[in-house]
């Protein structure tokens, strides 16, 4: 039953201590997170007030729900957590001793409250043990006494009802021996009978014997064992006397003792009488055994009275006294021999008649633990009380259990404390670490941007002394100097210029780390610029021998509109790495539609060495690109969704140079790697360009990659999305009336090449048809003249590649001697390189017109015209030196000059003058903003940017937002177009005149609505470069 | 008479020649001279008389902002001032001003008061320096008009 008891506490416990979890859980999770302000603000040392407020806020319903579900909150909590509260360390060292006290308190309170448990289940115990003895010690005691009573009838009837008497001393000794089970705590029986004095001496020789009286042993009780009966004397006079006469062997030594002479026995005896009920004597020791006894007696009466009696009656009526002697001793030892669990229990009977001095009757004073319990014990004697006292003989034992519980209790709640602990303390910690990584991360930042700042700086820096030096050096160039000066000029200058290209890398890779640069969306000509990057690179390729040539698909639009610095900036890094590595073969440039590859992937073949431009093996294009995530989806159904407006290009360049070994392929695209370290000691290079290329592709949606052969070649391949720029109008009408109108003057003409590579064919042909000539292609110079013969139309121009013209030269030269054709046409030789022996072989005809390769446009355009003689009508204009094309561009012109030094005002006010414009200064931006208020008729603008007052940014800005407003007035027809011209919006072209030509000065200028900018003190060449951008040639205004 | 002429003309490309190579001038007073013309016949010497002036101004400005006399010295101030002649000295082509208008503001960002008070000084100098010279080379322009001759074009390489 107590296991059973314990459980349920235990589960008790358990319970309570779920829900206390709960609510700290959730208190923590409520007050902890969502009333930090409260917490932290009012009482981090101090939960239990937030825990009120929290309490209070919040209903009872709201309460128990929370404690229901916070269990599963609790993952949760852990996500919200970090960043919301600022761990507080007092605050949760205070938690944790107020939890470690509330669970000592906790389990101090169990271990009290088991121990007492078991306590009072001890008493419990006690009690009925003790209880259970009182009463088998009463029930005993009154089956001897209602005995006792029994024979006082019985002597009543017999002894004194009859005449002569029935019973004699021998008689009452062996009936009273034989009855004695039926007293189980008498020692012994005695009967006294009354003798008055006066009939004394009849008595006396009846009996035989005389009246003795015991007082005198009863002041001898050391004497006890060598007890003499015939010792005693004779009783002296009384009244009366009460003589034994009848008694059982166990006493039979009383036998003649007068009971009145004993003290406690006439007291006994008078009381007997007097109440006609069983009285007891306290106890005392009795005489010859001198054992500590008590004694009851009853009177004999003469006849029977009714129970209403008076004392006086009962005392006349009184015959004699019947007594029994208990030996309490060794009858309570009998009584709890005869029960078990003697051994437990120690019993103490006391008379509590004087209840200030109890008499012990039995047991010994052995002192137990305190637990005491007194039993009452009613002997029937109205005048005397007895109780029973019992105690445990053991000391209780340790409660074991109830101090486990407690203990184990405190055990969980310490670890939960040092959970929480550690927690609270991990948490700190990341806190502190994240705190400090934030630091960190701020000062990685801050010296991130103090590098950019550093690397702009010193970049300007450089280039600024750099750009002194690149001039001194031109201009010493231009001084008498012997060939070796030149060349070593020549050489400081490359040098030079390599520095300050290498330094713009350097800014470029700096700005796309961090994140800053960001790309144009203008309209731009693709072709126009592939045509200047090959010029770029012509010289060179010229001079290696290494053919360059460029393809566009016609499916690319001729306007598209994105980034074309940037684009060029690519295309530029990959050719200028090509014709680095390359020595002999080619350098192919291709660009296509993602889109029309993808169509044509299935179709091609593997490459043959035929097959390529130059004869030699390269590397297969197809690979790479095979990296591509626009291709990577399965075959077939490749995902490669380009939105209408979108124009996904796929440009390749293909060189048959030394190739990429294996090893180093890996980190191709890594900053500042390269080959080897040999590799920067022979070309040169910082090996950043193919990085910036990468990441410039990737800012213009595109990927890069690169296929490569050591020994055979390396193809880089890299995709960009545009978007187009022609109107959908121009992009339905034939590609060939796009072409740019310089070219016009070769619309309809018909050409022939002669080549026998499909792939240089295709690049020839690519470039004629862009000059609007028809270009048939055959494989072969007999082929041609058949052709010419036979087809339809005449031929203008007979394009051959050189390669074929020195092997079939004599043959063709032959053949057309022999067969004139009706219309000779122009022979075009195109030629790799310019030393060639053409002119050996030109004998008979008329020179061949040599195009020396690259092709490109422009140039194509003007050896034509010169081998033609035709259309001279617009290159005087355009070759003409920049001071008269900016004559005729600026002349009539009406532009402002904002400056606040009236020298720089008054030389640029003279420049501008010189080239015929009409020119109005003002001093200040201000003044400036009221001039240049729309409507006015100013067509540009040039402001200083360093002025005090207001500075040439802020000054371009308030322009534009005039201008915005305006724009917006004539939008809503508020305003109406004003008489100086058909102007739809306003946008004066404002050029910013700066000293120091930074990068990042530039990129203000933009910001602030600036158009661009010219360097002070004016120079023809770059302030024609900017005016041409806003002005057309005044003949074209007109038209 | 013609000879006259002649001799100077001579003298007068020589002092030209050496003013170019003392450092006095610079390309910008090639560029300068061009842009007069007939439209504007006294177009450089308007400029130069400009030039001056603001010099005059802008080292006044400088020397009392450079005065420790009354109070705290403005280094803004002067760093403004050093800009503005820096522009019209690289403006008109005043190679040597310019030069020392660049230390100037370098000692100028730097708060560097004794390079400051020595650059002020020294552009003093050289500012007064150029007008003389300058002066001497329109004087001789004016003889050789005067004379009948034709100033010069003088090319420096």
């Amino acid at each position: 039953m107590s296991l059973l008891h314990v459980l349920g506490f235990g589960v008790k416990i358990g319970n309570f201590f779920w829900m206390l979890c709960c609510w700290f859980v959730s208190w923590f999770v409520d007050g902890g997170i969502e009333d930090k302000s409260s917490l932290l603000a009012g009482s981090v040392g101090d939960p239990e007030k937030t825990k009120m407020t929290t309490m209070k806020k919040k209903n009872k319903m709201w309460f128990w729900n929370r404690i229901s579900s916070s269990g599963l909150k609790i993952p949760s909590f852990s996500y919200q957590f970090p960043g919301s509260v600022k761990f507080n360390k007092t605050f949760w060292r205070n938690v944790v001793i107020g939890w470690i006290v509330f669970w000592v308190l906790v389990s101090i309170w169990t271990l009290w409250y088991f121990s007492s448990h078991a306590m009072e289940k001890r008493k419990e115990t006690l009690a009925s043990m003790c209880d259970e003895r009182a009463r088998m010690l009463q029930d005993q005691f009154n089956v001897s006494m209602n005995h006792i009573q029994a024979m006082s009838i019985l002597i009543s009837t017999f002894h004194h009802g009859k005449f002569p008497s029935a019973i004699d001393q021998r008689t009452f000794s062996e009936y009273t021996d034989r009855t004695s089970f039926e007293r189980p705590l008498t020692s012994g029986v005695a009967y006294a009978v009354r003798v008055l004095h006066s009939e004394r001496e009849e008595f006396e020789r009846q009996q035989g014997w005389t009246i003795r009286r015991m007082d005198s042993h009863e002041q001898n009780p050391a004497h006890k064992d060598d007890y003499d009966p015939e010792a005693l004397e004779p009783s002296p006079v009384q009244e009366e006397y009460a003589p034994v006469i009848f008694a059982q062997d166990t006493v039979s030594h009383v036998v003649s003792l007068d009971m009145l002479s004993g003290k406690e026995d006439r007291e006994n005896v008078l009381r007997a009488r007097s109440s006609g009920k069983g009285v007891l004597t306290a106890p005392f020791p009795l005489i010859k055994t001198n054992r500590l006894g008590v004694i009851l007696t009853f009177a004999v009466y003469k006849r029977d009275l009714p129970s209403n009696a008076t004392p006086k009656e009962r005392i006349e009526a009184t015959n004699g006294y019947l007594g029994g002697v208990f030996d309490i001793e060794s009858l309570v030892e009998n009584l709890l021999h005869q029960l078990a669990s003697k051994q437990t229990i120690l019993v103490n009977v006391y008379d509590t008649t004087n209840s200030s001095q109890p008499i012990s009757m039995y047991g010994s004073n052995v002192s137990a633990d305190g637990l005491e319990r007194v039993s009452p014990l009613i002997f029937g004697d109205p005048f005397r009380n007895h109780e029973m006292r019992c105690r445990f003989k053991q000391k209780p034992p340790w409660p074991v259990l109830p101090m486990m519980i407690s203990l184990g209790m405190l055990v969980i709640a310490l670890l939960i404390a040092h959970i929480i602990h550690a927690t609270a303390n991990r948490i700190i910690k990341v806190q502190e670490d994240c705190d400090k990584m934030e630091l960190l991360k701020k000062k990685a930042e801050a010296a991130d941007v103090a590098k950019s700042q550093f690397l702009a700086t010193v970049s300007h820096e450089i280039r600024t002394p750099m750009n002194g030096v690149l001039g001194m050096l031109h201009m010493l160039m231009d001084t008498e100097l012997d060939v070796t000066q030149l060349d070593y000029v020549r050489t400081a200058q490359a040098s030079g210029k390599a520095l300050v290209s290498l330094i713009n890398e350097v800014l470029d890779q700096a700005k796309i780390e961090s994140g800053k640069l960001e790309l144009e969306e203008v309209r731009f000509d693709l072709r126009g610029i592939l045509d200047d990057v090959l010029s770029l690179f012509s010289a060179k390729s010229q001079q290696k021998g290494v053919e360059l040539a460029v393809y566009i698909s016609d499916r690319v639009p001729e306007m598209l509109i994105g980034d074309p610095g940037r684009f060029r900036q690519i295309l530029t890094n990959l050719m200028g790495n090509s014709i680095k590595f390359t020595e002999k073969g080619h350098i192919f440039v291709t660009v296509n539609l993602v889109e029309e590859l993808l169509e044509s992937i299935d179709g091609e073949t593997a490459s043959s060495s035929e097959s390529t431009l130059s004869g030699l093996l390269v590397a297969d294009r197809q690979k790479s690109w095979k990296n591509f995530k626009a291709f990577s989806s399965s075959n077939g159904h490749r995902s490669f969704a380009s939105s209408p407006p979108d124009i996904n290009l796929i440009v390749s360049v293909e060189d048959t140079g030394v190739g990429i070994p294996l090893e180093a392929q890996s980190r191709i695209f890594t900053p500042f790697m390269q080959v080897g370290p040999s590799i920067s000691r022979t070309h040169g290079g910082t090996g950043i360009g193919l990085s910036i290329s990468k990441c410039l592709a990737g800012l213009m949606k595109g990927e890069i990659g690169f296929s490569s052969t050591p020994k055979v070649g390396s193809t880089f391949t890299f995709t960009a999305v545009f978007s187009n720029g022609m109107q959908p109008t121009e992009r339905k009408s034939d590609p060939q009336n796009n072409n740019q109108p310089i070219f016009s003057e070769f619309r309809g003409m018909k050409a022939v090449v002669v080549d026998h590579r499909p792939a240089r064919a295709q690049v020839s042909w690519y470039h004629f048809q862009r000059l609007g000539i028809r270009v048939e292609v055959v494989s072969c110079v007999e082929q041609a003249l058949r052709y010419m013969k036979t087809g339809t139309g005449t031929v203008n121009m007979i394009l051959i590649e050189q390669e074929i013209w020195n092997r079939e030269a004599d043959a063709f030269i032959k053949k057309l001697h022999k067969d004139p054709l009706v219309q000779s046409p122009k022979l075009v030789l195109l030629a790799k390189s310019v030393d060639s022996s053409i002119d050996a072989l030109s004998t008979g005809i008329d020179p061949p017109i040599v195009i020396v390769k690259p092709l490109r446009a422009s140039m194509l355009a003007a050896t034509l015209q010169r081998g033609l003689g035709i259309g001279n009508r617009e290159t005087p204009q355009h070759k003409g030196p920049p001071a008269l094309i900016l004559r005729n561009l600026l002349h009539g012109r009406k532009i402002l000059i904002v400056d606040d030094n009236n020298v720089n005002l008054r030389v640029a006010a003279g420049a501008l003058k010189k080239y015929g414009a009409d020119v109005v200064c003002s001093e200040s931006g201000i003044k400036a903003i009221s001039l240049l208020k729309p409507p006015h008729e100013f067509d540009a603008c040039f402001m200083d940017i360093q002025m005090p007052e207001m500075d040439g940014f802020e000054a371009t800005r308030k322009i534009r937002d005039m201008e915005e407003e305006m724009n917006k007035k004539i939008k809503n027809g508020e305003a109406l177009i004003v008489e100086n011209g058909n102007k739809s919006s306003w946008h004066l072209p404002v050029l910013a005149m700066t000293a120091d030509v930074i990068q990042a000065t530039h990129e203000e200028c933009l910001k602030c609505g600036m158009d661009g900018y010219v360097s002070k003190p004016f120079e023809a060449e770059q302030l024609y470069r900017e005016v041409s951008r806003f002005f057309n040639s005044p003949s074209d205004t007109e038209s | 008479m013609n000879a006259g002429i002649a001799q100077l003309q001579m003298q007068f490309r020589d002092y030209t020649i050496s003013l170019y190579q003392q450092g006095f001038l610079d390309d910008q007073f090639t560029e300068l001279k061009k842009l007069q013309d007939d439209g504007s016949p006294d177009f450089v010497a308007e400029v130069l008389l400009l030039f001056f002036e603001d010099c005059v101004k802008l080292i006044g400005n400088m020397a009392r902002a450079l005065d420790k006399s009354t109070g705290t010295v403005d280094f803004s101030q002067v760093g403004a001032s050093v800009h503005q002649l820096k522009g019209s000295s690289s403006s008109v082509g005043a190679k040597r001003v310019k030069g020392l208008c660049v230390t100037f503001k370098e000692y100028c960002e730097a708060q560097n008061y004794e390079g400051c008070v020595r650059c002020l000084q020294q552009v003093d100098i050289e500012y007064k320096t150029l007008k003389t010279k300058l002066q001497d080379m329109f004087n001789l322009e004016k003889q050789i008009v005067q004379a009948g001759g034709v100033v010069p074009q003088v090319d420096i390489d």
